[in-house]
């Protein structure tokens, strides 16, 4: 099993008194698989999104990537995670505003050390993002910002792809051609994908859809 | 993935280079203030040791011959003999370089290559090969003998064993001086008896001098401090801004999978490459200004001397470390805050806003917390503090507290004026800028503190000068002092004089204790110069009249302090009471002091005979008067002092302190203000989503830009506003701590509001030059950077 999350709790703290979030999610997403994931604005989709991404941590329950349970590790074990085998793509871009586009999506796979000019080349082209591979972020718009962070998560080839609303900002065009663009290159490398979005639509194309509420998976 | 890493790191620089360039300057400025002053101090410490080492003159008394020619060497051997502990000296000029022979054996400790012991073999110099000694640049002047370099030798002189310098000046057998070591053996045969022709010739620089540059030091050294505390906000500041800059780039690379720890570890390496770097151009900075200023340092000691003193600057060793250390240091320190609190900062978005604003909320407390305790220690140590240490500790809680207590201040200041304020526009003004505060505030403290440090200093120099010329005045009264070598040369001195001079005043002290003291008692003949000159810090209305009647006695201030005597205490000397009428001030003698009449002294102390007289006279006959003594009695113009000279060179002293404070003052603000500037700059681009609102609402970019300006001058006039109560603070606690710790003496404070007010005002152009460039550049801001705050959530 690529990902086995086993009843996810997280409460977070606020002015008010505490907050609890998540009571206890189960899911669990095989090689290939893709899915789905709606609730209402607030449900908590990112907080879950970003527990399974190692970005936090979770006051309850297990998170198993590939074997390995993140929930109780340390930042380093965590960063490694992210690095080696999950991708996420984030509801804001974050881009590295000084480093070109073509160094923006080769950055990634630097890091992991899994860098392939020649499969980075082709992702800018399938993004449509070749006539600006040279340009800085700020002089893209917002939707070629969101395909540029795209292909940085694509270009290690990760095993796990989260992707958190990934159309939200673009045209509905736009929108479906980087929708078919994802599940081509999941399909093609073998990659999980767990989606949050809004779009019964675009929830419909992905093979399995999971809703969230009141904390739990309904 | 390092590599990955830093060349994320990298990039950012490259592409915001003024970002990169502030950090740089940031840091290479507050290495440049903190060189430049320890540079200037350290090189007139140096140059005072190496001419007061060498030449021994300004601290020995020495036998010459009455005609100023050269002496058989038997001279010195036959003094010996008789008990006198004297060190022969040979002197002269070759190819424009003074050299000067000692005989290491019976020199006095610290007098010429005696001190060079620690880095020169001791060993060698006494032994056959006998090199000479000279700093580098003399050195290259020096043919034909053995040179052995050494930074510690004043400049354009060479000093070796007597035989080697006798060789060399072609002077075998002769000898130019003796010089008397202190500490003489009491029953010696009498120098008259021994060698006639020898006459004692006193110290240049007495003790009033000695004291002087002291103080002098003193002065540089409370700068030095302050100019650290200048510096180190400043490298606080300039770090600060680099991790604010960063935050978002720093969030990306963790969420990409980056490592903190690597993080941290990679950031903090850049950093201290930068300091190195930035440091390495602030040493030579700070050298450049130092010798800009140095001139005047050695003119000043060139002055007290008539020694060689190097104008230029050598770059020793200890500047570039203490250079780097305060650069590198700084930026540890500045950095491992900053490293720590980023790696608390937890990794998302969403709580991004949310715990930055409560961590600054709770930062803000802490400071405010350890501005109050601070300052409150400061008010106990005002009133506690004695010793140096105390003093330190005074200025020290004094400058911290408040500086962190600044942005509290300003913030209270700020939130009363938006309550008051009328119409949109200055409402928004105040809240905005009250809400721009914490980023600017380090350059504002370093502001605070520039200029605290300058209505410190200055007033505590200007202060100092006003006391001491009206001292000198005071005890440098008679035109003309005269030191006889014996009985006979008194008596004739005072028949000679009798007839031709308006007053004669015998100046004869004994020691004694008083109030469980070691003090000197002098006797003062009754005359109006005690009366017109002396001034009492605390007196009774007849204070002279009573001790002239021989009833009373007058002490000097250090003597009541360290004995606690008030005024109508009674004190005893030989059994016999006085009552304490007057207390003076001091500030030429380290140790107590009291004054009786004459007659009375002359009955207690009968075997005191007079050896030093005060003549008054018409200045305009002193030079015809000494003629007219040599030819009359014998006693030659080398006995006499020339306290206009004295006089002179005292007042170029505090001529020159004055120069070179004046200069780093101005220094130190021009700092504070590229400080400014540096945070202004980088806030710019910070600023653009905060001012895009307002110019959607209908403020013009030029408008927008006034309102930045005018909000820089703002600051500063607040800034100023509480700077001058902290300079002032500060210069009682160096006039009324520091001061008496180290000298034993209180200084009277002066203000002096003429200069404060000028001050302030090259602040707020400070503030205002700061502010002119980034208010430009907004004016400037492309509409479409306006425009994208709204188009991209950011
Ligand atoms: N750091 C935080 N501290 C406190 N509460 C938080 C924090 N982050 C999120 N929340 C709260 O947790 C809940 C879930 O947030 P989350 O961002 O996961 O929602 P979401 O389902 O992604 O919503 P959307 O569809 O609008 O993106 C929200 O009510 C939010 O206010
Ligand atoms: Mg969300």
């Amino acid at each position: 099993m690529l990902l086995d999350v086993k009843n996810i709790h997280k409460t977070y703290q606020t002015a008010d008194g505490p907050f609890e979030v998540l009571r206890g999610v189960d899911l669990r997403l095989g090689e290939g698989e893709t899915l789905a994931l709606t609730g209402e604005s607030g449900s908590g989709k990112s907080t879950l999104l970003h527990l399974i991404g190692g970005l936090d941590m979770p006051d309850r329950g297990a998170i198993v990537i590939n074997g390995h349970d993140i929930a109780g590790a340390d930042d380093a074990a965590r960063a490694a995670i992210r690095r080696g085998s999950v991708g996420v793509v984030f509801q804001q871009f974050n881009l590295i505003p000084s480093l070109t586009v073509a160094d923006n999506i080769a950055f990634q796979a630097r890091l992991a050390d899994k860098y392939d000019p020649q499969w980075s080349e082709a992702l800018a082209g399938t993004m449509g993002l070749a006539d600006h591979l040279r340009k800085y972020p700020e002089q893209l718009s917002g939707g070629q910002q969101q395909r540029v962070a795209i292909a940085r998560t694509l270009a290690p080839k990760p095993a796990l792809v989260l992707a958190d609303e990934p159309t939200g900002n673009l045209d509905e065009d736009t929108a479906r051609v980087v929708m078919d663009l994802m599940l081509d290159l999941a399909a093609d490398t073998g990659a999980g994908l767990l989606m949050v979005t809004h779009s019964q639509a675009l929830a419909g194309r992905l093979g399995r859809r999971l809703h969230l509420k009141a904390g739990r998976i309904a | 993935m390092t590599r990955a890493v830093l060349t994320a790191l990298m990039s950012h620089w490259w592409r915001n280079p003024l970002q990169l360039f502030t950090l740089l300057a940031g840091l290479a400025l507050a290495t440049a203030l903190w060189s430049g002053v320890q540079a200037v101090n350290a090189e007139a410490r140096a140059s005072y040791d190496a001419a007061a080492a060498t030449l021994g003159e300004g601290q020995y008394d020495r036998f010459v011959r009455r005609d100023g020619l050269p002496m058989d060497e038997q001279v010195f051997v036959e003094m010996r003999r008789a008990g006198w502990l004297v060190s022969p000296v040979v002197q002269g000029r070759l190819d424009g370089i003074r050299i000067v022979g000692v005989e290491p054996l019976t020199a006095p400790v610290g007098l010429g290559p005696v001190s060079l012991g620690q880095d020169n073999d001791l060993a060698g110099f006494l032994g056959g090969d006998t090199p000479f000694f000279a700093n580098a640049d003399t050195a290259a002047g020096l043919s034909g003998v053995d040179v052995v370099i050494s930074e510690n030798v004043a400049p354009n002189t060479a000093i070796a064993d007597i035989g080697a310098a006798q060789r060399l000046l072609d002077k075998t057998g002769v000898i130019d001086a003796l010089i008397i070591l202190p500490g003489q053996p009491i029953g010696q045969r009498a120098q008259a008896e021994v060698a006639p022709d020898l006459v004692r010739q006193v110290a240049q620089g007495g003790s009033d001098i000695g004291r002087l540059t002291d103080s002098f030091h003193l002065n540089l050294t409370a700068f030095g401090l302050l100019s650290f505390a200048v510096g180190i906000f400043i490298v606080h500041g300039a770090i600060g801004l680099a991790f604010e800059q960063r935050r978002p780039v720093v969030r990306t690379l963790r969420a990409l999978g980056v490592p903190l720890s690597r993080l941290v570890w990679l950031m903090a390496v850049e950093l201290l490459l930068f300091a190195l770097l930035a440091g390495i151009i602030g040493v030579a900075l700070g050298y450049l200004v130092a010798a800009l200023l140095l001139p005047d340092v050695a003119a000043t000691l060139r002055g007290l001397y008539g020694a060689d003193v190097a104008g230029t600057l050598q770059l020793r060793p200890s500047w570039w470390l203490s250079g780097l250390a305060i650069a590198v240091g700084g930026t540890a320190v500045a950095a491992s805050g900053a490293l720590a609190q980023l790696s608390r900062m937890p990794l998302l978005a969403a709580a991004q806003p949310r715990a930055l604003a409560m961590a600054a909320g709770r930062r803000a407390k802490v400071q405010g917390g350890l501005a109050l305790l601070l300052l409150s220690a400061s008010l106990v140590l005002m009133v506690t503090a004695d010793g140096l240490v105390g003093g330190f500790a005074l200025l020290g809680t004094l400058l911290i507290g408040a500086a962190l207590g600044l942005p509290l201040i300003l913030d209270r200041l700020l939130a009363v004026f938006s309550t008051r304020a009328k119409g949109p526009v200055l409402g928004w003004f105040w809240a905005d800028t009250r809400q721009q505060l914490p980023g600017l505030s380090l350059a504002l403290m370093a502001l605070l503190l520039a200029m605290a440090a300058n209505v410190g200093v200055s007033t505590m120099v200007s202060s100092f000068r006003l006391t001491f010329v009206g001292f000198l005045d005071q005890r440098l009264a008679s035109e003309l002092y005269i030191r006889t070598e014996d009985t006979a040369q008194s008596d004739a001195l005072i028949a000679f004089a009798e007839e031709r001079v308006d007053a004669i005043l015998p100046i004869q002290s004994a020691d004694v204790t008083l109030g469980g003291q070691p003090a000197e008692v002098f006797s003062a003949r009754d005359h109006a110069t005690y009366r017109d000159n002396w001034r009492f810090l605390q007196s009774t209305s007849d204070a002279w009249d009573q001790t002239f009647s021989g009833q009373a006695i007058v002490i000097n201030e250090q003597l009541a302090r360290r004995a606690d005597i008030a005024l109508d205490q009674v004190l005893t000397l030989q059994s016999r009471a006085f009552t304490v009428v007057g207390i003076y001030g001091d500030y030429g003698n380290p140790i107590g002091q009291a004054v009786i009449a004459e007659p009375v002294f002359e009955a207690l102390y009968p075997e005191v005979e007079a050896q030093n007289f005060g003549l008054r006279m018409d200045p305009a006959d002193v030079e015809n008067f000494l003629s007219a003594l040599e030819a009359a009695t014998g006693i030659a113009p080398t006995q006499a002092v020339d306290q206009a000279g004295i006089k002179a060179i005292s007042l170029e002293i505090f001529e020159r302190t004055f120069t070179v404070t004046t200069a780093l003052n101005i220094l130190t603000l021009a700092v504070a203000g590229f400080a400014i500037l540096m945070s202004l700059l980088t806030l710019a681009t910070m600023r653009v989503p905060q001012l895009a609102p307002a110019w959607a609402m209908g403020l013009t970019r030029r408008q927008l830009g006034r309102i930045e300006l005018a909000r820089a001058v703002m600051l500063a006039c607040l800034t100023a506003l509480v700077a001058l109560p902290l300079g002032l603070a500060l210069a009682w606690a160096l006039l009324a701590v520091v001061n008496v710790a180290a000298f034993g003496w209180r200084l009277p404070m002066y203000l002096f509001p003429a200069d404060y007010l000028r001050l302030a005002v090259f602040a707020l152009l400070a503030a205002a030059l700061a502010a002119a460039w980034p208010a430009l550049r907004l004016a400037r801001t492309p509409p479409a950077d306006l425009l994208k705050v709204f188009s991209n959530e950011r």
